[in-house]
C-alpha cells in the first residue's frame, strides 16, 4: 500500500511539474493571464510530493517491504535499521528518487522565498526548473521505477553491498545531492535571466545564495565522500581520481568558478554573459556525471546495476538540456550587454584569473575522464590515473593559489600593485623560507607535495591578510566567509601535500605479540579473535601502538565477512593524533601461521578534510551573511513601503 | 591597459580571447599527457606479442592459473600465472589481496612489467561481486575465450 501511495506521489508531482512548466511558459509569453498564479503554488506542491514519494520509499526498507523488487534487490532483514533506512538510496532507483526529491524541494524552496527577481524571470526560472525535473520524473517513472512490485515476494532480501554498511551512507550521499543537485536552481535562474534577458547584477545577487548553499553542501558532501572512501575501502588513500568522484570534483569545480564569478557580477556588473554561462555549465556536469556513472560506460564502484537504455535515456536528457540551454545561451548571449570595465591590476582581473584557471581544471579532469571512452572507440582499452590527474590539475592550480594569496586584498575595478606590495613580500617570503626548509630537513620528497608543502603557510597567512586592519566586530560575514574558506584551502592543501610527502607505509606478516615499526609507531599484534555482528562475521585484530615510547593505544582493526551478499571487506582502525594518523589493516592468515598486517603513519593526513570542512564553514558563513543582509533589506524596505502607504492615506484623507 | 582608454567591446573581446587561449592549451596539453600517462589494457597474448616498454603503467587482465598461487616467505608477496588460454604472465604482489581473490577466477593488475618478464603488481582488481565487474573483465569474457566465460560469469 506504502509503495502504491509512494507510485502515485511521484505521478502526481510529475503532473504538477508539467503544469508549472506550462503555466510558467505561458505566463512568460504574456499569454498566461490567471495561470501565472499558479506556478510558485505548484513548485511547493510539487516538491512536497516528491518528499512524500521519497518518504514512502524509506519506509518500505524500514520496515523491509520484500514485496518492493527494490527491496528484496537491496536489502535485508537482518540489517541494522540504520543501514536499511539509509539503503534507501544505497541503489540506482532510490539514489534517483532521492535526487527528483532534492530538485523538486529547492524548486519548491526558491518559490517560496525568492522576491527579489522581477516576476517574469522568476516564472521562467521555475519553469525552467519543472522542464529539468520533468526529465527526470519521466526518467524514474518510465525507465527505473523504484516502487516496482514483486509477485509474488522474496523470502528474503539479497542484501546491501557490504562496503555501502557504513555510517557514511546515512550522510554523503544526501548531503552530496542536496549540493550536486542543489546546481539546478543556478541552471534554472541563468535559463530564466537568458529567456527574459535579465542578466544583470540583481540575477547575480538573487542566484548567489542559491549557489552558496549548494556549494557548501557540495564540499561537505565530497569531503564526507573522501573521507568514508579513505577508512572503508582499507586501501589508505583518500582520492583515487575515480570516474565517480570526477563526477562530483567536476560541478564543484564549475560552481567555485560560479561563485566567484557571481560575486564580480554582483558588485561591479561585469563579467555577464561567462557567469550565465558558468550557471549551466556547473549543473551540466551534475548531469554529465550522472550519465557517466549510470549508463555503465566507465568502471566504478558507484556504478549500480548497468542497463543500456538507461544509458540511452540519461543520454538523451543530457542532450535535450545541456543542448537546449547552450543552444538558448548562443542566441542570446549577442543580446547580453557588456559589462563595466576593469583595469589588469584590480579584483575583478584576480577573480577572472581564478575562474580561467579553475575552468582549465576543469576541462583537464572531463577530459581524462572521458579519455577512455575516446580510446575505447580508436579500439585501445585505457584508464587514467593520478599520474595524469595530478600533475595537470597543479599546473593550473599553483598559479591559482599563488594569484588567491593577493587577490582578494586587491580594490575593485583598478588597483596598484605597489600598494598590495608589502603583505605579497610576507607572502612569498613564507613561501621561499618553507622552500628552504624543506630542501634541507625533507629531502626527496617529490615536486607537488614540496611545493603543496611550501606553498600552503603562506597561502594561509595570505588569507588572513584580508582582515588586517578591520574591526572584527563590524567586519561583515561574508569576508569572514571568504577568509575561511581561503583558509581551508591552505589547511587542506598541507594535508594533502604531507599525507603525499610523509606518509610510511608498512606491510608485514606478524605472529600474535610480535612488533613492527611504522614511522614514530611500535605496532604489536596482541591478539587475534572472532566477532560477530547481526550480519557479519568476523577475524579481530587487537594492536598495542606506542608513539615514540609514548603511552599505549589499542586499535582493532577487523576483516569482516558478511553471508548475504557474500562478500569480505576489511574494516581499518584509525588512530589520531595533533600531528597525523595511525592507520591499521588486518589482512589474512598466511600459510605458516602469521597474520598479515598493513600499517600506514600519516602525518597531517586529518587536514585534508578538516580543511574541506573549514571551506564548507566559510561558505555557510558567506551565506548566512547575505541571507541576514537580506532579510534586513526586506524589513526595511516593508517599513518604509508602510510609512509611504500611511502618508497617502492621511493625504486622501 | 588603462581603464578609460579600452571600449568594453574590446575588452570582452580580450578576455574571450584569454579564456580561449587558456582552454586551448589546456586541452593540448591534456591530450599530450595523456598519450603518456593512460595506463593501457594487456592481455597475456598481447604481453607476450608487443611487450610494453618495462617502466610505463598498464593493467594487465586474465585468469589466475589453478595450482599456481605461491606465498613468498615474507608472507605478504605472492607469485601467480595470469593466462587468457594463448600466453601466460607471471605476476608478482606485495600486499593484501582482495577476497574474492582465487585461483580460477579472473583479475586484473595494474602494475609495470619488469625488466625479466615477470608482471610486478601495484594493485589487484578482483571481481567484488555479481554486481561490479571491472569493465575490462567483462570485455574480455567474450573477447577472449569462451572458457573464462563460464567462470567468471
Amino acid at each position: 500500500m506504502i509503495a502504491e501511495f509512494g507510485l502515485a506521489a511521484l505521478w502526481l508531482a510529475a503532473a504538477l511539474a508539467a503544469l508549472q512548466l506550462i503555466a510558467g511558459a505561458l505566463a512568460v509569453s504574456g499569454r498566461g493571464g490567471e495561470l501565472a498564479g499558479v506556478v510558485r503554488p505548484a513548485a511547493v506542491a510539487q516538491g512536497l510530493l516528491a518528499l512524500a514519494a521519497f518518504a514512502a520509499l524509506i519506509w518500505a526498507f524500514g520496515e523491509t517491504d520484500l514485496s518492493v523488487k527494490l527491496v528484496a534487490m537491496n536489502s535485508h532483514s537482518a540489517k541494522p535499521l540504520i543501514y536499511k533506512l539509509a539503503g534507501a538510496w544505497g541503489n540506482h532507483e532510490g539514489s534517483m528518487l532521492l535526487w527528483v526529491t532534492v530538485m523538486g524541494l529547492a524548486g519548491g524552496f526558491v518559490a517560496l522565498v525568492e522576491r527579489r527577481l522581477p516576476e517574469p524571470t522568476m516564472l521562467a526560472t521555475l519553469a525552467g526548473q519543472a522542464f529539468v525535473s520533468l526529465g527526470f520524473y519521466a526518467f524514474l517513472l518510465l525507465a527505473s521505477n523504484p516502487f516496482a512490485r514483486l509477485d509474488p515476494p522474496a523470502a528474503e532480501g539479497q542484501g546491501l553491498n557490504p562496503l555501502l554498511q557504513d555510517i557514511g551512507l546515512a550522510f554523503h550521499p544526501p548531503t552530496l545531492y542536496v549540493g550536486y543537485v542543489g546546481l539546478s536552481i543556478a541552471f534554472s535562474f541563468a535559463i530564466g535571466a537568458l529567456v527574459t534577458r535579465q542578466v544583470n547584477p540583481v540575477f547575480a545577487r538573487a542566484m548567489r545564495p542559491w549557489v552558496l548553499g549548494a556549494w557548501v553542501f557540495l564540499t561537505a558532501g565530497i569531503t564526507a565522500g573522501s573521507y568514508w572512501a579513505y577508512y572503508e575501502l582499507g586501501w589508505g588513500g583518500w582520492w583515487f581520481w575515480d570516474p565517480v568522484e570526477n563526477a562530483s570534483l567536476m560541478p564543484w569545480l564549475a560552481a567555485t568558478a560560479l561563485l566567484h564569478s557571481a560575486s564580480v557580477l554582483a558588485s561591479r556588473d561585469a563579467l555577464r554573459a561567462w557567469t550565465v554561462m558558468l550557471g549551466v555549465v556547473a549543473f551540466s556536469m551534475s548531469m554529465v556525471g550522472t550519465f557517466l556513472v549510470r549508463s555503465g560506460i566507465l568502471t566504478s564502484v558507484h556504478a549500480f546495476a548497468v542497463d543500456p537504455t538507461r544509458g540511452t535515456f540519461i543520454l538523451a536528457l543530457l542532450t535535450i538540456y545541456i543542448g537546449g540551454a547552450l543552444t538558448l545561451f548562443a542566441i542570446r548571449a549577442g543580446t547580453v550587454a557588456e559589462g563595466k570595465r576593469f583595469a589588469v591590476v584590480s579584483r575583478e582581473a584576480a577573480l577572472v584569473f581564478n575562474n580561467v584557471m579553475l575552468t582549465a581544471i576543469l576541462g583537464i579532469v572531463l577530459f581524462g575522464t572521458l579519455y577512455p571512452l575516446f580510446a575505447e572507440a580508436m579500439g585501445a582499452r585505457v584508464s587514467v590515473g593520478p599520474p595524469y590527474f595530478n600533475p595537470m590539475a597543479a599546473l593550473f592550480a599553483v598559479p591559482m593559489l599563488i594569484v588567491l594569496m593577493v587577490g582578494p586584498m586587491l580594490r575593485w575595478r583598478r588597483d596598484r600593485f605597489a600598494r598590495v606590495r608589502g603583505p605579497a613580500a610576507i607572502a612569498a617570503l613564507v613561501a621561499v623560507l618553507g622552500a628552504i626548509g624543506l630542501a634541507l630537513w625533507a629531502k626527496g620528497i617529490g615536486a607537488l607535495p614540496f611545493i603543496g608543502l611550501a606553498l600552503a603557510p603562506a597561502l594561509a597567512l595570505a588569507s588572513l591578510l584580508p582582515l588586517r586592519g578591520r574591526d572584527p566586530r563590524r567586519t561583515p560575514l561574508p569576508v569572514w566567509g571568504m577568509v575561511a574558506a581561503h583558509f581551508g584551502v591552505a589547511v587542506a592543501l598541507f594535508g594533502m601535500a604531507s599525507e603525499s610527502a610523509f606518509s610510511v607505509e608498512r606491510l608485514v606478516a606478524a605472529r600474535v605479540g610480535e612488533t613492527a615499526a611504522v614511522g614514530p609507531w611500535q605496532v604489536t599484534l596482541r591478539g587475534v579473535e572472532p566477532v560477530a555482528g547481526p550480519n557479519w562475521t568476523a577475524l579481530r585484530g587487537t594492536m598495542i601502538a606506542r608513539y615514540a615510547g609514548g603511552p599505549e593505544h589499542t586499535l582493532q582493526p577487523q576483516a569482516r565477512s558478511f553471508w548475504t551478499p557474500p562478500q569480505s571487506t576489511s574494516e581499518s582502525a584509525l588512530l589520531t593524533r595533533w600531528n597525523g594518523q595511525l592507520y591499521t589493516v588486518f589482512g589474512e592468515e598466511t600459510d605458516d601461521g602469521r597474520w598479515q598486517l598493513r600499517l600506514w603513519w600519516k602525518p597531517f593526513a586529518p587536514l585534508i578534510w578538516l580543511g574541506g570542512l573549514i571551506i564548507a564553514l566559510g561558505g555557510a558563513l558567506a551565506l548566512a551573511g547575505r541571507v541576514a543582509s537580506d532579510w534586513r533589506r526586506r524589513i526595511a524596505q516593508a517599513r518604509i513601503a508602510d510609512r509611504q502607504a500611511s502618508r497617502q492615506e492621511l493625504r486622501a484623507r | 591597459m588603462a581603464v578609460n582608454t579600452i571600449k568594453p567591446k574590446h575588452q570582452r573581446l580580450v578576455l574571450l580571447v584569454i579564456a580561449l587561449v587558456a582552454l586551448i592549451g589546456a586541452a593540448l596539453l591534456a591530450a599530450w599527457a595523456l598519450r603518456n600517462q593512460a595506463s593501457y589494457f594487456y592481455v597475456p597474448s598481447d604481453i607476450a606479442a608487443r611487450p610494453p616498454a618495462p617502466d610505463r603503467a598498464v593493467r594487465l587482465g586474465g585468469m589466475v592459473e589453478r595450482g599456481s598461487l605461491r606465498q613468498e616467505p615474507d608472507g605478504v608477496t605472492i607469485r601467480f600465472m595470469v593466462g587468457d588460454g594463448k600466453a601466460r604472465v607471471p605476476v608478482r604482489f606485495t600486499g593484501i589481496v582482495p577476497s574474492l581473490f582465487v585461483e580460477g577466477s579472473g583479475v586484473v593488475a595494474e602494475g609495470k612489467l619488469g625488466r625479466d618478464g615477470t608482471f610486478i603488481a601495484d594493485n589487484l582488481l578482483a571481481k567484488h561481486d555479481e554486481r561490479y565487474v571491472p569493465r575490462e573483465m567483462r570485455d574480455m569474457t567474450t573477447q577472449q575465450a569462451r572458457a573464462v566465460v563460464a567462470q567468471t560469469k
